[in-house]
Parts: structure tokens; C-alpha cells; sequence
């Protein structure tokens, strides 16, 4: 893959570290795209690296100020504590051991939704700003994303592939996108589906004629989580 | 990808490459960079334009408001110093530098001190370097008087030789230590500012070899692995390296050894450099007395120190 000139010049990001913030800000992202809700509860379980130094890069604010659904380059992100106070998001953060297998820079994240609905995630932030999922409550899956880079959308539908060739022509329809990437996977009886766009921003009307779709079960886009 | 297609005119992967385009195509090393970005991504010139705009947005932001402020970082071991210096440089005390160098190196602490306090910057090319290219820019920018064109003349041409690092050796401290960080932001900064001032492409490229092999090296080996201490107040040092450089290459000093095997020797030296000395804070700086009690200070697992 050739290189740009802004991999160099940028990301745009708020410090301190591309891994220990800016990576956390794109795990937590994920998985409340994923969770599909706004959660009541969150538990963080830190494993290695950002169980030891958390504090100092601020990878606690950065991982709840994405869960907020906070950009990667939010001046707000310092202030995810506060927020999440007034959004009656109630949060945890425990340290824990989840073994050799994993980067140093993992979070295991438990959401809840009024007791009820209940999801983990696993999430590792393997470094420049790029993290990526790698389990889903029992599911080992293996999906990557890159802070500042591309728009996300993240897709769950039945066990069936042939529905996102039914997206790809509503955002070949919308205007001049580019699809940089698919990555599925299953999930129970369904399957999980994250597509990695260039162009502008979606808007909303147009993610919620892609949840019309016969087949799709809901559509998150983050991209307006991102430059 | 569109890099093997034929009509491909503008690809460089070494600085050697790079020469070859600018004196083919008689343009200027940021010129041959845009043109690269157009035809390898399929984009317009305003799109890579207005994009670069943001990020010199977001680079007078970090430095205006690092300047202005005494706001401590978490660990309370930086913020203050880029106002101090550029208090200094407006005070009637005895200076050694010019205007330039001295509010250069302000401005490199003010994006430093930013990102340790969770301001927002531009990781260009990395957090750690983030300091050095931008203040070298914009601070020549105001000392020659030029106008943003010659700005984005600057910052696309850093950005071509941060890409030749990047393609031949590394930008992380993690895998080069800091100077591939630091040093090769200084070499950035160095090329930039010359093209900004009227040096020929030859000149950039000299100053960017003189800049980096002046940095060359330089381990990573931060106070408790956190981007503060010492790496905030070296990119101040390090924009005056990328000065220097430029001085030398305006007064017609030529490196002896060619930018792409600095480029490779710098890649040699971050292979046969100790884990210890590359971002883990198991060595260094990050072991000394001073370095442990940091340690403690954010939660991390004790260390024999110096």
C-alpha cells in the first residue's frame, strides 16, 4: 500500500498518545456501535499496558469519550468523566489479566442497558491510532480500525452476504464513495458487517434508508465520529 | 494498488527519486508532492489543499493556545515552558538567537505541552515529533514574512521526506527511538523551511541530511513512557537543529553522506539499540532516580533505578 502525504502530515488527534488515547477513543467507538444502545453500565477491564498507565495517557477519559460516541480529535474527551455524569452513564474500570495472548494495550468492555441487555468486548489499540476488535461476548472476530483515516459503518444483518451488495448500490447511489475495505463476521444466527468508506460523511436520512433494507437488522455509522 | 500503473509520473520512494522528478519536471520537491498525492489517490488539488488547511488550522490552534498557558499535564511534569520562552523572546534581556529561532522554539514546547495536556494537535509525524515541524514552518513564516502558500510549500515538502522515512526506515520511537521521532521531524522541518526561503530542491535535501544526521542516534526513553519528559523540550532543541541545518545548506554546505543512506543508517542504529532505550521506559532517562518516582506517581510496577 502506497503512502500518503497525510499519513505523515497527521492525524489530527487529541494527546497524548496515538495508542493509549487516540486507539481507546476508537475501541470504545466500536463497541457502542456494536452494543447498538446507549448503555446504562460499563465495566473496563484493563489488561497490561493500559492497566499500568492509565492515568497518565488518559486511556480511561479516552475510552468512555468514545463509548459517548466522541470524536478521536474532541477537545471533550478531558471531560468524559463529567459528561458521562450528565448522561447517567454509570462506569467502572478494573484491572484484570486476560492472558499472554493479547496486546498490552487490550480492554475487555461489559455493557449494560438497564440490566438487561449485556455484551462484552474485547478491544486491543495496536499502535499509530489503529485498533481493532477481537472478541465479541464468546466470538473470536478480528475487526481493524484506523483513527482519523476511513468512515466506518458497522452492519448487522441475517446470515446472508447477498444483503450488502443491496448497501453497496444505496451508497454508490448517494453520491462518490469509495469501499476500502469489508470485513464479516458471524455472530449466533447473524452476522456482523464493518465497511471501511472514503467520501464525505454520511447523512442520517441515508443510514436510515440502509436499515430499511430487507435483511438488516441496524446500521451505525461512525462517521461522524471522524475527520 | 494504482502505483504499478504506467502512466504513473510522479512516484518516489527515495530522495534520490525525488531529485530526479524536481529537476525533470522543474518543479519544486512540494510540488512533485502534490502531484505524487494526485495521481496515486485520484484526488484534486483543492482536496489536498483544503486538507492541509485544516491541518495548519489545527497547528496555529496547538501553538497560539500553548503559548498562552500555564496549564500543568496530568503528571504535573510539563506546561509553561513554551509562555516562559516566548516571554523571553519579547523581554528586553540579552538574547544569543534571533527572533525566529527564539519564538521557534515556543512554539515547538507549546504543541508538546498541548498534547500532554490533551489539547488537540497534528501527530505530524507522530506525537512525539509533533512540535518540530510546525514551529520551524510557522515561525520562519512570520520571521521572512511569507504567506500561507509558502506555508503549504513547506508542509507538503516535510511531509515528502517524512514519507521517504517512513518508506525506508521507521517514524516510531517504539521500533527507531526518538530519532526517528524527533530526528526525522527535525530533517522534515529542515527541507520545509529551506524550500519556504528560495533553496533549491539540492538545498532541502541537504538540509534535511544535515538535520537528521545531527540527530541520529537518539533514544526514547521518556519518564514513565509518557510523552513529556524529555521529548516536549527536545523538539524545541530540535527545530533549532532544523535551522541550523537550513543555515548551512543556504551557505552552500553539502552533506558528504547522501539523505538515503543517513536514512539507512538511522534504520541500522533503531535495529541495534536496546529494547530498553525504545518506548518501553525500562531504560535511560526513564530509570533515573527522578525517572522511578514518576514511575510510582501514575501506578506503574517498581524498577531498580540508576
Amino acid at each position: 500500500m502506497a503512502y500518503s502525504l497525510f499519513d505523515i502530515a497527521g492525524p489530527i488527534m487529541i494527546g497524548p498518545s496515538s495508542s493509549h488515547t487516540a486507539g481507546a477513543v476508537k475501541i470504545g467507538q466500536f463497541s457502542r456501535a456494536i452494543f447498538d444502545k446507549t448503555p446504562s453500565k460499563i465495566t473496563f477491564y484493563m489488561h497490561g499496558s493500559f492497566a499500568n498507565v492509565t492515568a497518565g495517557h488518559a486511556t480511561d477519559k479516552a475510552l468512555l469519550a468514545g463509548i459517548m460516541k466522541l470524536k478521536t480529535s474532541d477537545p471533550n474527551i478531558k471531560n468524559a468523566f463529567k459528561l458521562a455524569h450528565q448522561q447517567h452513564i454509570k462506569y467502572e474500570f478494573k484491572k484484570t489479566d486476560l492472558g499472554p495472548s493479547y496486546h498490552p494495550n487490550t480492554v475487555k468492555v461489559v455493557l449494560e442497558a438497564q440490566g438487561k441487555k449485556k455484551m462484552e468486548i474485547i478491544g486491543s489499540s495496536i499502535g499509530g491510532g489503529s485498533a481493532k476488535i477481537c472478541k465479541i461476548n464468546d466470538f473470536d472476530v478480528d475487526i481493524k480500525a484506523v483513527a482519523g483515516k476511513y468512515k466506518y459503518l458497522v452492519i448487522s444483518h441475517g446470515n446472508d452476504t447477498a444483503v450488502l451488495s443491496d448497501v453497496m448500490k444505496h451508497i454508490t447511489n448517494f453520491g462518490k464513495f469509495r469501499i476500502a475495505g469489508i470485513q464479516s463476521t458471524h455472530i449466533n444466527d447473524h452476522m456482523l458487517t464493518v465497511m471501511n468508506l472514503e467520501g464525505r460523511d454520511l447523512y442520517l436520512y441515508e443510514v436510515l434508508e440502509l436499515e430499511k433494507i430487507h435483511g438488516i437488522e441496524f446500521v451505525r455509522s461512525l462517521t461522524r465520529l471522524e475527520h | 494498488m494504482a502505483g504499478h500503473h504506467k502512466k504513473m509520473k510522479y512516484q518516489f520512494k527515495t530522495s534520490a527519486d525525488l531529485l530526479k522528478l524536481a529537476a525533470k519536471y522543474k518543479m519544486p520537491i512540494s510540488e512533485i508532492a502534490i502531484n505524487y498525492e494526485i495521481e496515486t489517490f485520484k484526488k484534486n488539488r483543492k482536496e489536498i489543499i483544503e486538507k492541509m488547511a485544516r491541518n495548519l488550522m489545527i497547528m496555529r490552534e496547538a501553538v497560539k493556545k500553548g503559548v498562552n498557558t500555564n496549564k500543568k499535564s496530568f503528571t504535573g511534569m510539563s506546561g509553561g515552558n513554551a509562555k516562559k520562552m516566548y516571554q523571553f523572546y519579547e523581554s528586553r534581556k540579552q538574547k544569543l538567537l534571533n527572533k525566529t529561532a527564539l519564538v521557534a522554539m515556543s512554539y515547538a514546547m507549546a504543541t508538546g505541552e498541548m498534547n500532554a495536556a490533551m489539547g488537540r494537535i497534528v501527530a505530524f509525524p507522530t506525537a512525539g515529533g509533533a512540535g518540530t515541524v510546525p514551529a520551524g514552518i510557522l515561525s520562519v513564516a512570520e520571521g521572512l514574512r511569507l504567506s500561507d502558500n509558502k506555508i503549504f510549500a513547506g508542509l507538503f515538502t516535510a511531509s515528502a521526506i517524512g514519507m521517504i522515512i517512513a518508506e525506508n526506515a521507521t517514524l516510531a520511537g517504539a521500533e527507531g527511538g526518538c530519532q526517528a521521532e524527533v530526528g526525522s521531524s527535525a530533517a522534515m522541518a529542515a527541507a520545509g523551511i529551506t524550500e519556504m526561503r528560495g533553496g533549491n530542491s539540492a538545498q532541502c535535501l541537504n538540509a534535511a541530511a544535515l538535520a537528521l544526521k545531527n540527530m541520529l542516534g537518539l533514544t526514547c526513553d521518556p519518564l514513565g513512557g509518557l510523552v513529556e519528559v524529555p521529548c516536549i523540550k527536545r523538539n524545541a532543541v530540535g527545530v533549532i537543529t532544523a535551522i541550523s541545518a537550513s543555515e548551512m545548506a543556504m551557505a552552500g554546505i553539502e552533506t558528504f553522506v547522501p539523505f538515503d543512506e543517513i536514512v539507512k543508517a538511522m534504520k541500522n542504529i533503531g535495529n541495534l539499540m536496546a529494547a530498553e532505550l525504545k518506548e518501553t521506559a525500562l531504560g535511560g532517562l526513564a530509570i533515573t532516580p527522578t525517572g522511578c518516582k514518576i514511575r510510582k506517581k501514575i501506578g506503574l510496577p517498581p524498577i531498580k533505578s540508576l
